[in-house]
């Protein structure tokens, strides 16, 4: 079942001109997928146009969520209310939707803070986190409406490796488990074949896709870790997807 | 010694000008001494507290009308840009209105007395409280506001939750701004409608009481030290979360 389809999309902007021309793409859902391709190149546009965020000039774009919560976004900075502690920042979707009464949303975001190992922090504020624990909270905000399509823009790009390294085996694990579809921005050819079962590879403005393939590495979570990315087989995979990005 | 640094310069600025119209270098009916200024501090006593506190009550109610109507209009004007087009160029008469010269027509409309007063102040504090307000409730982050629309949020939740939270730091600026400027709007109220500090220089100017003028001076530019001093207070005090994320 495709949760993603987008036929013919067109989308420019006054300054900038044509950003995606005539865009055909679908998305099965559960899948992890990795938009990879320059800076600037518009993906990130595309991104905010599966989010609603945006509106396509032409063309059919359909988006199939459980619910009207369904889409959930990071963004590249963690963007937290700073006047709101740990676990407040991350009840926010939930006060939004309404409905949920005040005692659930607390418990949820404690859970969605346990899940991405924040559990210490609920009553810190953001200033006390460091840049990684402050992503691990963006992404723990994004999670607790427990979404069926996951959007990620470049969201490890301003941590260090080390951080970036485990935020990547930590989001893999959450996807095993939960089993969303995932939407990955990057311009990290490693990051993507890393994380993706599939990557899709995008061209200078305006962006037309050059390359959709398959990811060669298994697909299980499990095997997707440290040891990975020392192997050969990580290797040869960076070295064809970078291949196909010339 | 944070405190004593900005009492240096007074101290020396009153033995300056004791020294100066004790020796007869500037005429004591222009300037007054320092000396006779304190004397008149005590001696009037009961009329220039009694005066400052009447200025204090009228300038604080001009500064509570600026803050909840400077709010709720910039609050309004911030909703739509055809709204801040149609009507920002019209908030500015209040910052560039003589308030002198409107003062007059005031005593016509709200009588002699504390309306007058309070209108007074009003009129030449509301421009900063609104500048500042709209331009905090505008300076939301965008990818905020993209996030809380995702999530479908509605209007009041946009504004409740993020846009006035994320503009506290800028309406307590204005509110500072304010302070100062209903201290003076306050003043001149009271030249022309009676009552307060404004009266007594009046009055004292008339009896070419120099001494006692400077007397009611002092304790109305106290009054707005302290109104300031006050504001920056509760600001440091519920702005702790805003402030050192900034400085972070």
């Amino acid at each position: 079942m495709h949760v993603v389809d987008l036929e013919g999309v067109n989308k420019s902007f006054s300054k900038t001109g044509p950003v995606l021309e005539n865009l055909d793409l679908s998305i099965l859902k559960g899948q992890f997928v990795c938009f990879l391709g320059p800076s600037g190149c518009g993906k990130s546009t595309l991104l905010r146009l599966i989010a609603g965020l945006e509106d396509s000039d032409s063309g059919r774009l359909t988006v199939q969520a459980e619910s009207t919560q369904g889409v959930s976004f990071v963004f590249q900075e963690p963007h937290l209310l700073p006047w709101r502690t740990t676990v407040e920042n991350v009840m926010l979707p939930l006060e939004l939707g309404g409905q949920i009464p005040k005692a659930e949303r607390a418990e949820k975001a404690t859970d969605a803070l346990e899940s991405v190992g924040l559990g210490e922090a609920l009553q810190k504020r953001p200033h006390e986190l460091s840049g990684g624990m402050k992503m691990r909270v963006s992404l723990a905000r994004a999670l607790v409406t427990n979404p069926d399509i996951l959007l990620l823009d470049e969201p490890f790009a301003a941590l260090d490796e080390v951080t970036r390294f485990q935020l990547q085996e930590d989001l893999l694990k959450y996807w095993d488990k939960e089993k969303m579809t995932v939407v990955f921005v990057t311009h990290s050819i490693s990051e993507a074949a890393f994380l993706a079962q599939r990557q899709v590879v995008f061209s200078k403005r305006p962006s037309r896709i050059i390359a959709d393939r398959a990811s060669r590495l298994p697909n299980a979570a499990q095997s997707r870790n440290a040891e990975l990315r020392l192997s050969t087989e990580f290797l040869s995979e960076v070295r064809e997807l970078s291949g196909v990005c010339r | 010694m944070n405190f004593i640094l900005p009492l240096v310069p007074i101290f020396v600025i009153g033995i300056l000008l004791e020294i100066l119209v004790k020796s007869g270098f500037l005429p004591s009916y222009l300037v007054p001494s320092t000396s006779e200024v304190i004397r008149s501090l005590w001696v009037d006593r009961v009329e220039l507290l009694n005066g400052f506190a009447s200025t204090a009550i009228g300038a604080i109610s001009g500064l509570i009308m600026s803050l909840v109507i400077g709010l709720i209009a910039a609050i309004c004007l911030s909703l739509s840009s055809a709204l801040r087009r149609a009507f920002l160029p019209y908030a500015v008469f209040f910052q560039t209105v003589p308030i002198i010269a409107l003062a007059p027509v005031l005593v016509i409309w709200f009588g002699f007395g504390r309306p007058t007063v309070v209108a007074s102040a009003f009129i030449v504090s509301v421009f900063p409280m609104v500048a500042n307000a709209i331009a905090g409730l505008q300076a939301a982050d965008p990818r905020l506001i993209d996030f809380f629309r995702l999530f479908h949020a509605s209007r009041w939740q946009i504004l409740w939750k993020l846009r006035l939270p994320t503009a506290l730091p800028m309406i307590f600026t204005g509110l500072k701004i304010a302070a100062g400027l209903a201290v003076i709007g306050a003043v001149v109220g009271e030249f022309v409608a009676g009552g307060g500090l404004g009266e007594v220089v009046d009055a004292a100017r008339t009896q070419q009481r120099l001494d006692k003028v400077f007397a009611a001076v002092l304790l109305s530019s106290f009054l707005g030290l302290a109104l300031v001093a006050m504001i920056d207070l509760v600001s440091r005090f519920s702005l702790k979360p805003w402030s050192i994320e900034r400085s972070a």
